[in-house]
């Protein structure tokens, strides 16, 4: 519910002082917020470690990775990979409390630290549970929070640069928070470039009490049911998705999409129209209204590419459209075409990636 | 049972453009909507208040048209509707936006009776942040439900609530005690057509509208450009892409052999993929094996 971005009013707000407040001064280096939720590192946390590096040499100051969990052994790998990725510190707090994401202590935990070690900016990826704590965080520290980057930089005077996107991705906005600390931002997974692992290095580690006890916390996790032991449809956490649209003419053809699917152990679904005509359910819906995916690669079989379905499909890395009419608007934003009858093609490319996988898989 | 939702009016679409010489955007004809995420939100509270009995009031902040949106919201059959409008809080960011409202949901719970839930969608869809929900729930010591997918049950007089809330890699379900705000995922419900004597009662109803003054807000370094940390310098569209989508030979070809032109030109760009589909298809192999 943010204002939308005015820039010519920039000028006028109080954000643009120069000098920082003398109590700011103090804080210093650069921290990523490490995703560790049941033992896995969100590869995000990652990727921001790698842009976190660049970002403290230029300033000259050290990279901090902050780790929470249940257990030591739970954050042990965590800890590990988090040096091996660039950090030179990682901050840890760890608690039975910790075990699950819940916004309440994981708050705590983050604005304890934030308060104790200060530093300058805090990155956090633009997941679900990112998303979640780093509105509360920001917030309760009463700073500045970029949500969703796909790009960030110093400024010459040493400030942090957000690039966004907004309204849906047709306007790219920077922001910044020049008079408090400290600097955050969300930032969108896969958009930046995954570091190489260094095995071996190491740093310091601090270690950090949370301060609160389990009854201090009302919110309950009663149970965490993992995607993989679910048959519900994962359309934004999936790699690749195929999908279809009115160009299949029909609801037995949508099969076609299922089948390619299968083949390639990805997730199936489709246009608002397909939905409306009661083809597929509605959370199989891609697009505004529907679901936003980011997979590696999205197949788009007789969808022309409204601008609705666009904004919630071209944060894939690979896009390719099935689609007879080479001018469709989705020509403008995929990378691939195949200019053909998507009801013909779907099976070719069925059948081309089954021989080459079973027959390959082998060798392996 | 109160439960408030927080709608947000906004440009339709993505129908944005940026003038090319001032750099500024161009909002001129284009039709507003409410938020498409809110719809979510507004459907859930409606379900709740149908089934538990209570009252359901839509609260906004924006410029005095946004109250064509709560007028909306009321055909829905929202009770009632909150405008919060003041040019104090003109060019409020996240964090101005949430002291803001966080000090109208006070002045609705003094006049109103205090809500057990405050809904807010996902995110909207011109500024994308889903920062000013938990911002809210921080602000009003409210436990926050982000991103819930199912409101498995409710016991207002108990104050229990038990969710499905979308986390990385699966569900949690949680249980947590009134009063909470939560954030509706999408695709979750869908919204409901009105009926007609929602129509004509959201017709005559009387939007309230408060000042900051009005919703008892006396620090206004809080709001608007004041009470904003961050601060945009620089608004530009994207580059556009140069080259169209590139053609895989399709003219005069079997469709064998476009599958393999195909095939072959996604291997060569992205190996990665193939990587990840030949391990795939190894696992199916031990299954069947």
């Amino acid at each position: 519910m943010a204002e939308a971005p005015k820039p010519n009013a920039a000028a006028s707000r109080a954000g643009t002082k120069r000098e920082l407040p003398e109590h700011f001064k103090a804080y210093k280096h650069v921290w990523v917020a490490i995703e560790c939720e049941h033992g896995e590192v969100h590869p995000v946390s990652f990727e921001l470690l790698g842009e976190g590096r660049k970002l403290a040499d230029k300033r000259g100051v050290e990279l901090a990775g902050v780790v929470m969990g249940g257990s030591e052994e739970a954050i042990a790998d965590a800890v590990a990979a988090t040096f091996e990725y660039g950090a030179d510190v990682v901050y840890t707090v760890v608690d039975p409390v910790l075990t699950h994401y819940r916004n309440e202590p994981y708050t705590k935990a983050m604005t304890d630290l934030v308060n104790t070690y200060q530093p300058e900016i805090l990155l956090l990826g633009a997941t679900n549970l990112g998303r979640d704590l780093a509105g509360s965080v920001a917030t309760t520290l009463l700073t500045g929070l970029t949500a969703d980057c796909t790009e960030l930089a110093i400024d010459d005077e040493g400030s942090l640069a957000a690039t966004r996107p907004t309204f849906g991705g047709s306007l790219l906005c920077t922001i910044f928070t020049l008079n408090y600390r400290p600097q955050m931002a969300t930032v969108r997974p896969r958009v930046l470039t995954m570091p190489e692992r260094q095995e071996g290095r190491t740093g310091k580690v601090v270690s950090h009490p949370l301060g609160m006890s389990e009854d201090d916390v009302i919110t309950k996790v009663l149970q965490f049911v993992a995607d993989r032991e679910s048959d519900k449809a994962q359309l934004p956490y999936a790699d690749i998705v195929v999908a279809g649209g009115l160009g299949l003419r029909s609801a037995e053809n949508f099969q076609l999409v299922k089948n390619l699917a299968a083949v390639l152990g990805a997730e199936y679904g489709g246009s608002r129209p397909l939905v409306q005509k009661g083809w597929i359910t509605a959370d199989r819906q891609i697009g505004q209204t529907g679901k936003t995916i980011r997979p590696k690669l999205y197949i788009a079989a007789g969808i022309s590419g409204a601008i609705q379905h666009r904004v919630g499909v071209e944060g894939s890395d690979l896009i390719v459209a099935i689609n007879t009419d080479p001018n469709a608007p989705i020509m403008d934003f995929a990378h691939l075409a195949i200019v053909a009858d998507a009801v013909q093609v779907l099976p070719a490319l069925t059948e081309a990636f089954r021989k080459h996988l079973s027959v390959n898989r082998m060798a392996g | 049972m109160h439960i408030v939702v927080c709608v947000k009016q906004v440009p339709d679409s993505a129908q944005i453009r940026v003038h090319p010489v001032t750099n500024t955007i161009m909002r001129q004809g284009v039709p507003t909507i409410i938020n498409p995420y809110d719809l979510f939100a507004l459907e859930e509270a409606l379900r709740l208040r149908d089934k538990f009995g209570g009252e359901v009031t839509v609260l906004t902040m924006g410029p005095p048209m946004a109250e064509d949106s709560l007028r909306k919201a009321l055909t829905f059959g929202a009770d009632r509707a909150v405008l919060l409008t003041d040019r104090f809080f003109a060019g409020s960011d996240t964090l101005a936006t949430s002291f803001a409202l966080a000090e109208a949901l006070k002045k609705i719970g003094d006049d109103f009776g205090r809500p057990s839930i405050i809904f807010t969608g996902k995110q909207t869809i011109d500024g994308d942040t889903a920062q000013v929900g938990p911002g809210i729930a921080k602000r009003l010591k409210l436990n926050q439900l982000t991103y819930i997918s199912k409101i498995e049950d409710l016991e207002p007089e108990n104050g229990v609530i038990k969710v499905e809330r979308r986390a990385e890699g699966g569900v949690q379900v949680l249980t947590t005690k009134l009063p909470v705000l939560i954030t509706m995922l999408e695709g979750t419900n869908e919204m409901r057509r009105g009926t007609l004597e929602d129509a004509l009662r959201a017709a005559k109803a009387d939007v309230v509208k408060w000042s900051a003054a009005d919703a008892g807000i006396d620090d206004l370094t809080r709001c608007g450009l004041r009470g904003s940390p961050t601060i945009v310098k620089k608004v530009f569209a994207p580059e556009a892409r140069s080259e169209k989508a590139k053609p895989i030979e399709t003219s005069e070809q079997t469709m064998e052999t476009i599958a393999q032109g195909f095939m072959s030109e996604l291997f060569q760009r992205q190996p990665e993929i193939e990587q990840d589909l030949l391990r795939y298809a190894a696992t199916q192999f031990a299954q069947e094996g």
